[in-house]
């Protein structure tokens, strides 16, 4: 059932951060492309853009706690043909300046990559203040906006090195906490290409960003429990590959969506969008219900809030039993 | 001293100007009136540029950024007169399917036009970056902006501005145009600037003044901030100027900040600009 086209290995025994992903892609694309710059709002160590500023002192500039100003010289410096790559947390990198990405970015059809640490209840101890939830709703409503939430570290890298190579804006998420590495990193990113990682015709489980590991657990439990579910992995969120989720309810007749961001304008949302057009069979949702995070560690804040293997499981039995109600 | 052909021109960007608003029933004519000399100094006389190829990226080109999008009218008039597009289409400002959006914008790919503006204080930020992309590139033009001086209430300037004083950016010349008037009223009564010289030169920026309607004081401004390359400081001019300059019952007041004017306003109005190049 599982893909071997993708999947590295479901023991996986190694964690990394996705953000070390990002630091480690953005040096890589940094030495391909002398235009690839790299702005940072005071968060140099955090977005692990260190190995980029070594490397290419001349071609890093740091902006300051000043992050309208950053977005507004990212849009400013794609004149001239650089490709700028914007540092800061994920909060900071939306809501904090949405604005400037609409006019200057998003409208001007500017090619900037706005790169976002710490998303979600992950970031942890901080609290709410700086767990966003609301930033991929934001980002993807954008017109001309391509949005993309890679699952591991090798992902996050491969990602960082492929829209370097793509021209238009782009909104990257990744995260703070070390998550397991089980995803290949020797096949090629597809921009808005969704990755199939299990096969399975008794459900389908969608799930982005650090979800993607935790649909991979539920997967597995399930199996052993003869149900066999199809896991896809969509780390662009838009545009979204539709056609690859429709073909897969056409078999599994249900679906249940997993995210780290509110259960209103994310991955879950846009799906139900897709389903409700094409194909509407049942349908669960795991992300954060209307609510913000608070204080606490990456686990215990998943585990509270309901973004686990666990919560996906349950939500397969609602979303199997809605199914088997539906045919009687 | 500069040709008197320019302000020949200028009167025509002005007729331009106030034909288009009441062509399209809305706009805002005062602050375009108040720096049609600017633009038209900038664009016919001080800045190299290839009007008849115009590229994004304006290499070897000087670029010029309004970061106070609402006067789109007076760079819409001076972009078509100096030849970047034809001056028929002046006509169509702010109509159905148009390039001249009623704030600037690249997506109906109008040449001249690199940034989208209109949401105020962001200009400064973009124009310091294209500066800064000159200078990886080695490209040693200039790169000029314009900001309203209501604008500078906008946080995001000061951000620039501190930024660009820290990383020396000397290639960048921004001219505020100080009209005193914003859409409630007043400056002084809306919320005031205070000292805008003091302001700039604690941020680290050297300040000139000139009066925004006498080409040679505009002219002094500008080869001054092209000379100002390699000071390792920014420069930024406090320029003077009348809202709604040229048309008597316009001048002076924020009441013609964003109206456009009726039938008779604008037959009055036209009475007192010399038609010199010929209207669209």
């Amino acid at each position: 059932m599982v893909n071997s086209r993708y999947i590295l290995t479901t023991e996986p025994t190694e964690k990394k951060d996705t953000r070390s992903g990002f630091g480690a892609g953005l040096l890589e694309a940094g030495k391909h492309n002398k235009n690839i710059v790299a702005l940072c709002a005071d968060l140099t160590g955090s977005l692990k853009m260190g190995d980029f500023q070594k490397a290419f002192p001349d071609r890093f500039y740091q902006v300051g706690i000043a992050e309208a100003n950053m977005m507004g010289l990212a849009a400013g410096m794609t004149i001239g043909g650089k490709i700028p790559f914007t540092g800061t947390f994920a909060n900071f990198s939306t809501g904090r300046v949405y604005d400037q990405i609409r006019q200057s970015i998003a409208y001007s059809e500017k090619n900037v990559k706005i790169c976002a640490s710490h998303a979600g209840l992950t970031l942890g101890e901080d609290g709410a203040t700086h767990q966003i939830l609301e930033d991929m709703g934001m980002m993807t409503m954008l017109p001309n906006m391509t949005v993309i939430c890679p699952a591991d570290y090798g992902q996050t890298k491969l990602a960082t090195e492929a829209i370097a190579n793509h021209v238009g804006p782009v909104y990257l998420r990744f995260g703070r906490p070390a998550v397991p590495m089980f995803l290949r990193s020797d096949v090629p990113f597809e921009i808005g290409k969704a990755q199939k990682l299990t096969e399975g015709n008794d459900v389908t489980i969608v799930a982005t960003g650090h979800l993607v590991w935790e649909a991979m657990v539920a997967a597995m439990a399930l199996e052993n429990r003869g149900i066999r579910a199809e896991v896809i992995n969509v780390h662009t969120i838009k545009p979204l590959d539709g056609k690859t989720l429709i073909e897969s309810v056409s078999r599994t007749g249900c679906m249940v969506t997993a995210e780290e961001h509110q259960r209103l304008g994310g991955l879950g949302s846009q799906v139900a969008q897709l389903l409700a057009e094409h194909n509407p069979v049942p349908m669960e949702q795991v992300a954060v219900n209307d609510s913000f995070g608070e204080s606490g560690t990456p686990a215990q804040l998943m585990e509270k809030y309901g973004l686990t293997s666990e919560a996906i499981i349950q939500k397969v039995e609602t979303v199997i039993a809605r199914r088997a109600a539906a045919d009687l | 001293m500069v040709s008197t052909d320019l302000s020949s021109v200028a009167s025509q960007v002005r007729r331009d100007i106030v034909r288009m608003v009441h062509g399209a029933s809305s706009g805002h004519p005062g602050g375009s009136l108040g720096c049609a000399d600017l633009l038209t100094l900038l664009y016919f006389d001080a800045m190299k540029l290839d009007p008849a190829s115009f590229s994004m990226d304006g290499k070897d080109e000087d670029l010029f950024f309004l970061s106070n999008g609402h006067i789109s009218p007076v760079w819409y008039s001076v972009l078509a007169r100096r030849g970047f597009f034809p001056v028929e289409e002046l006509a169509t400002f702010r109509k159905l399917n148009s390039r001249l959006q009623g704030h600037p914008a690249t997506e109906e790919g109008l040449p001249g036009i690199r940034i989208a503006s209109g949401s105020l204080g962001q200009g400064l930020s973009v124009a310091l970056g294209a500066a800064q992309s000159k200078l990886l590139n080695g490209d040693d033009r200039t790169v000029f902006t314009l900001h309203g001086d209501g604008e500078l209430q906008e946080g995001q300037i000061w951000e620039a501005a501190m930024y660009a004083a820290h990383k020396g950016i000397d290639n960048i010349v921004s001219f505020v145009d100080c009209n005193g008037q914003q859409i409630d009223g007043s400056t002084e009564d809306v919320m005031s600037l205070g000292d805008l010289a003091a302001k700039w030169s604690a941020f680290g920026w050297h300040v000139l003044t000139c009066d925004g309607h006498d080409m040679d004081s505009l002219s002094e401004a500008v080869v001054a901030g092209k000379a100002n390359r390699g000071s390792g400081k920014p420069i930024v001019v406090l320029m003077t100027t009348s809202m709604g300059k040229g048309v008597d019952f316009m001048e002076g007041t924020h009441k013609w900040h964003g109206i456009a004017p009726n039938d008779a306003q604008l037959e009055s109005a036209l009475s007192q600009l010399e038609q010199t190049l010929g209207d669209y």
